[in-house]
């Protein structure tokens, strides 16, 4: 498992795809934060970092499947899926070395935001006059949203041998669990009756609520559920190759 | 018995691609797995090294199930797949180093030296495999398929799409191997079997049509022999007809004749013989040996039968 781990990270780090990911993420973001003065976190009047981690799922749902794409769809087109399931590892150590490492990446790229904790906590007045809570919180959310939508797409990467439909498919899924449900709580047969049990099943009722600095087991079980529920589905998938 | 196969049943929907397949390879044999396009080579190789599981039945390689231990398996078995997959951005030696790690090998570094040493690679251990020439990205292929020293090893089509010096080194550099291993490989190329291989066992539509020594199947298959002469001057070839076990005389070309004969007669002799009654003055006459492709040829082109 590790083993394949490194492997990635490794193929990450010796070509651009490692620097231009974290590169990507810390501009948009950097931008997003600092100068668009609609976002801006300067004109906003109170030292939070709302805005940060309203922010960050949005860019997460292309970045993420867009690291993931390539993860099996490339091996299988490549014919190197045969290499790795011959040798002598599990498809489930194949798969887990892969999440881990896509996931260590993205965690990567989300450590230089601790200067804008930063920042945030010396701009505010008196200075470190923060909710730190909510931003522990946020950052746990973050953690556990990255995971899950690296699950997707790399579940995605492994139902297709073309990388572009699998980033398109991760994208899709992501947006769908993350967002969409919120949405269709709205649709008039939910509302006022059941929209609440719509909404936990989508991401954002989860994320949100741990945002809020509360951490409630039922969220991280949902999270965990996620990513175990994708990324078992990607095993079956693997296996299900062999027939 | 290093691998033992029982009654191997693969079918893809309702196409059977490897049917009832069943044999055993002893250990440090070579085995050639010989059979037209789409007769089932390149599955078995896929069932044996458990990257598809079998519709029906079982095979055993040292010992462990391709069922119930697949991880056993693949601990003992080298593969190199049809095409030779490889990862083309990465470097030879961090190729080799990554699979050393990834097979949880003793003193990688030292293991890929050894390799690189082996295959001959040692001046394009540092290029990038992308920009080496085919020849040499087999045997980082072959390289990869050794690197955790497995006991068996199998080789699908090693030497497709080489030209004729490449086809020579690999042909070498898998006779090597073959002294310390027990391998399994397939080719469609008839020389390369009676140039390798102690066995060969032909299939044809996933069915196993012969399994025997090269002169075995050769003495079995070859009851004629094909004799080519060629005469200074212009001979009668009617006279050649009446030799005794002579069956068929075809001209090819001024003075050259092909002459397909019974094997229980000594022809040329007789031929001989009687060109010197008849004042004929023989330039050549040659036995032909690369009988091995009219055997292939017959045992898998039923249709022509």
């Amino acid at each position: 498992m590790w083993e394949v781990c490194l492997k990635e990270i490794r193929g990450f780090f010796s070509s651009l795809i490692g620097y231009l990911v974290i590169g990507v993420f810390v501009l948009i973001l950097g931008l997003m934060m600092w100068v668009f003065p609609d976002f801006s976190i300067l004109d906003y009047n109170t030292a939070s970092l709302d805005q940060f981690f309203f922010t960050v799922p949005l860019i997460f749902m292309f970045l993420i499947p867009a690291i993931t794409m390539r993860s099996i769809a490339e091996e299988m087109q490549n014919g190197t899926l045969e290499l790795l399931i011959t040798k002598p590892i599990s498809e489930v150590e194949i798969v887990i070395g892969k999440f881990l490492a896509c996931l260590l990446l993205v965690w990567i790229a989300l450590l230089p935001s601790l200067i804008y904790y930063y920042s945030v906590y010396q701009l505010a007045s008196p200075v470190g006059n923060l909710d730190n809570g909510a931003i522990y919180g946020s950052y746990l959310g973050l953690l556990l949203l990255s995971a899950s939508f690296v699950a997707i797409g790399i579940f995605s990467s492994s139902l297709t041998k073309n990388q572009i439909i699998a980033f398109l498919f991760g994208v899709a899924l992501s947006y769908l669990l993350f967002y969409a449900f919120y949405y269709f709580s709205k649709l008039p047969i939910f509302f006022g009756k059941t929209d609440d049990i719509v909404q936990s099943i989508g991401m954002q009722d989860h994320y949100d609520s741990i945002s809020r600095g509360v951490v409630d087991t039922r969220d991280i079980i949902y999270f965990f559920s996620v990513i175990f529920f994708f990324i078992w589905l990607t095993i079956q998938n693997i296996n299900q190759k062999k027939n | 018995m290093s691998v033992i196969v029982k009654g191997l049943t693969k079918t893809f929907g309702k196409q059977i691609a490897v049917n009832q397949l069943s044999f055993t390879v002893s250990k440090g044999e070579i085995l050639g797995f010989l059979g037209p396009n789409g007769a089932g080579k390149t599955t078995t190789m896929k069932l044996l090294t458990t990257f598809l599981s079998p519709s029906e039945g079982d095979a055993e390689i040292c010992g462990f199930s391709i069922l119930k231990s697949p991880i056993e398996v693949k601990r003992c078995i080298g593969y190199l797949p049809e095409h030779n997959p490889l990862y083309k951005d990465m470097y030879v030696r961090e190729y080799l180093l990554g699979f050393a790690r990834l097979t949880k090998v003793n003193k990688p570094t030292k293991r890929v030296e050894d390799l690189i040493e082996m295959t001959g690679l040692t001046r394009e251990q540092n290029k990038l495999i992308g920009s080496l020439s085919k020849g040499y990205r087999q045997r980082v292929g072959l390289s990869q398929a050794l690197v955790h020293d497995p006991q068996v090893l199998i080789l699908d089509e090693p030497t497709s799409g080489l030209d004729p010096n490449q086809l020579i080194e690999i042909r070498n550099l898998v006779r090597n191997i073959g002294k310390e291993k027990t391998l399994i490989f397939s080719t469609h190329i008839m020389q390369e079997v009676s140039a390798l291989c102690d066995r060969v066992i032909i299939i044809d539509r996933g069915i196993k049509v012969a399994d025997d020594s090269i002169e075995s199947l050769q003495d079995q298959m070859d009851q004629k022999q094909v004799i080519w002469l060629e005469f200074t001057n212009v001979i009668n070839a009617e006279v050649l007809k009446q030799i005794k076990g002579v069956l068929k005389v075809s001209s090819e070309g001024k003075s050259k004749y092909q002459i397909v004969a019974r094997k229980d007669i000594e022809v040329r002799d007789l031929i001989f013989a009687e060109s010197v009654k008849q004042g004929w003055s023989i330039r050549e006459m040659v036995k032909d040996k690369s009988s091995i492709e009219n055997i292939f040829a017959e045992m898998t082109n039923t249709d022509q039968k």
